[in-house]
């Protein structure tokens, strides 16, 4: 680097020859390097899929369904915790979405204009927190403090299936991991809802104003159409968020491997990650792979809805 | 509050048609809906702050909007209705916020002040020989775990990521490299969103495919998980900044025969360096609070590791997990003797969960530390591109 410096920052004429073949050192090593690190993206990704594709094969080939041996069947472990996953996350968008696009609303179209940027970094700020802290925070004040809420859903909506069952405290079930989540998952589809809404065409806007719209008419005819696809997309994203998230569930969530419906009754369900990470001091060989292959299964998982959520932006994109 | 819109309705075209009132009702509306429910919640014997709260928001909704209903008619009822919801959306959403920054200040400082044997000790101490209920210990030996770790992920990640950032600006504009770099960018979406956990189990299955000792756990290897998730950051956000970077610019270094890398290293990173130092701070502010990788890749250790390539390490975030697994502490007798040193602490049962309170209030701090910083860098150090 520092002899390529020297000679293209030397004037003299005569050194051209010299110039042009630092030149050419230069550009060639920068161009390397940065193609290089391009490969090394397809590099790494390649070799995510094959070593845990080869690290999860010693237990598919054990499994119930390859070897007919019945030891243990990758189905009846996975599908469970496939479950848990799903329903955790759903349960937090459900909770998410609409507070989320509340928000942005607020940020983009209701709140004053000085104060606006202000308020959309206080939501960045429940982005940085880390996930443990979500954890440590739901699992020892939240969880105390949802307890009568449960109760009173349980008492009068019980004929709900959702809310049916007999929740007891400790209340580490699945509703609580799920209220977490849709903490953890708000900002997300908060930052990318304002962003679509923000770009609503300005004259749009003002033409529905002046027709004597108020601003919720305006929102309404206006943005909110505008704006479907990024809330779709965002709220996408979000999915894949909840989806991977292992801390909030592992410590909140009291572990169980059932196709219950009943998220206030405890130690019924768990997620992938969760169980990955609870069960990971202790695992080695087959148990190992185990665990590896179904954090195969959230990969592929997570991969399917992000490229969904992707294949969602670009489509809506060139309308915008 | 309806008159901060851009575009004012015009003044009455019907009077019958637009009584618009102030927004000072709202505050009417709004105390009649919180006595409203403290009585309710009074007569029902469940007053408490947060019900009262919660009835008295639901009542006010209702309450406005049938005022406004009566005053206004339904269609800025449905206004007013939609501005408080959105309003109400936004204020749930500072609830988490506040809580869990006061109750992470209110317990954690307090506990890292108060650190026995000595005041701020939690700071400065590790976790050898502390055990039981003891109230003692701390985490230094976490925090440097911590940035240890978390400066490995930075020196894999930062050039890598930097480098394929000026591929996609700066190389990937024609021919093969055009499509190689539709393929890098579709990639990177793709690593920004797997999960931590996968992250972590990579690292793992990397190592374990060739060590012979299954159960090998080391810095390095959480380094590298962590810098699969910091990498597609770095990419994204210094692409972004690269972008900026005007034409004209590199169109007049072109112009004098500055070479096309000089042009790159002097010209377009040194105007886009603010955005870039911003995008790299943010980055490692996302992993620095990573845990499960970590939990996967370099297990626990109670003393300090200085080493990347040799042992457990320990790091803040799975600090605060296992104190927070621990739970309370058993205490059998009033003092704990530290058996390899001799000393003697006073037991508390609250012990665990406190050092958790205490770790959690340490990482926060540098978490927010590092994204003010990158605040302040891209707030005052940007080049006025636009005059």
């Amino acid at each position: 680097m520092s002899t390529t410096d020297l000679e293209s920052d030397s004037p003299a004429p005569q050194t051209s020859s010299m110039r042009g073949s630092g030149r050419r050192v230069g550009d060639s090593v920068f161009s390397y390097l940065s193609v290089g690190s391009g490969l090394l993206i397809f590099l790494t990704l390649a070799a995510v899929a094959i070593f845990l594709t080869s690290e999860s094969m010693p237990a598919v080939i054990a499994s119930q369904e390859f070897s007919g041996t019945s030891e243990f069947s990758l189905i009846e472990v996975t599908l469970p915790l496939v479950y848990g996953t799903v329903l955790a996350s759903a349960i937090a968008l459900v909770i998410a979405i609409p507070i989320s696009i509340g928000i942005a609303l607020f940020i983009s179209h209701f709140a004053p204009r000085r104060l606006a940027s202000g308020l959309g970094y206080m939501i960045d700020l429940l982005a940085a927190v880390p996930s443990v802290v979500y954890g440590l925070w739901g699992g020892i004040w939240l969880v105390p403090k949802l307890e009568p809420v449960y109760v009173f859903l349980n008492t009068y909506f019980g004929w709900i299936p959702l809310f049916a069952g007999e929740p007891t405290a400790p209340m580490r079930n699945l509703a609580s991991a799920s209220v977490v989540l849709a903490v953890m998952v708000l900002p997300i589809i908060t930052a990318v809802s304002r962003e679509v809404f923000l770009q609503t065409p300005r004259l749009q806007e003002e033409a529905a104003l002046a027709l004597g719209a108020t601003r919720w008419e305006t929102i309404r005819t206006v943005v909110l159409p505008f704006g479907r696809g990024g809330v779709v997309a965002a709220s996408m994203l979000g999915l894949g968020r909840a989806l991977g998230e292992t801390m909030a569930v592992l410590m909140i969530l009291a572990p169980g491997a059932t196709f219950s419906l009943h998220i206030l009754e405890v130690g019924r369900h768990n997620s992938i990650a969760a169980n990955i990470a609870s069960k990971q001091a202790e695992a080695s060989g087959v148990d190992m792979s185990l665990l590896i292959f179904t954090g195969l299964v959230l990969f592929v998982l997570t991969f399917i809805i992000n490229a969904l959520a992707r294949w969602i932006v670009a489509r809506s994109g060139p309308k915008s | 509050m309806s008159s901060s819109t851009s575009v004012q309705a015009p003044p009455t075209v019907r009077s019958s048609d637009e009584r618009r009132l102030p927004w000072y009702h709202l505050i009417f509306t709004g105390l009649a809906g919180l006595l409203v429910a403290v009585a309710v919640l009074a007569i029902f014997d469940a007053l408490s702050v947060a019900s009262a709260i919660m009835l008295g928001f639901g009542l006010h909704l209702l309450f406005g909007w049938g005022y406004s209903l009566l005053r206004e008619g339904p269609r800025w009822a449905m206004d007013r209705l939609m501005t408080l919801l959105v309003i109400g959306a936004f204020a749930i959403s500072m609830f988490p916020l506040l809580s869990l920054l006061w109750e992470v200040i209110s317990r954690g400082l307090t506990r890292a002040i108060a650190a026995k044997p000595t005041p701020f000790s939690f700071w400065s101490e590790d976790m050898s020989g502390i055990i039981g209920g003891a109230d003692a210990g701390g985490v230094f030996h976490a925090i440097v775990g911590t940035l240890l770790i978390t400066l490995w992920a930075s020196i894999i990640s930062i050039p890598v990521g930097l480098f394929t950032a000026i591929f996609l600006v700066e190389y990937a504009d024609q021919g093969w490299k055009r499509t190689l770099g539709r393929g890098v960018t579709f990639l990177v979406d793709v690593m920004t969103g797997i999960p931590s956990i996968v992250a972590g189990l990579f690292g793992l299955a990397l190592f374990i495919a060739f060590m012979p000792d299954q159960s090998v756990r080391m810095g390095i290897m959480g380094a590298v998980a962590l810098s699969l998730l910091m990498i597609p950051t770095v990419v994204r956000n210094s692409e972004e900044m690269l972008r900026l970077v005007p034409m004209d610019l590199r169109e007049a270094s072109y112009a004098l025969g500055v070479p096309k890398w000089l042009t790159i290293v002097k010209v377009v990173l040194r105007t886009a360096i603010a955005g870039l130092t911003t995008g790299i701070t943010l980055a490692i502010a996302r992993v620095i609070g990573e845990t499960a990788p970590l939990l996967l890749t370099v297990g626990m250790v109670t003393s300090v590791n200085w080493n990347m390539f040799d042992g457990r390490m320990a790091t803040l975030p799975t600090f605060i997990n296992q104190q927070y697994r621990n739970g309370n502490a058993n205490c059998m007798n009033e003092t704990v003797t530290n058996p390899v040193n001799q000393e003697v602490y006073a037991c508390s049962i609250t012990t665990n969960i406190d050092r958790a309170w205490a770790a959690a209030f340490t990482l926060i701090v540098i978490v927010m530390v590092l994204n003010i910083a990158a605040r302040l860098v891209s707030h005052y150090f940007s080049p006025k591109l636009s005059r």
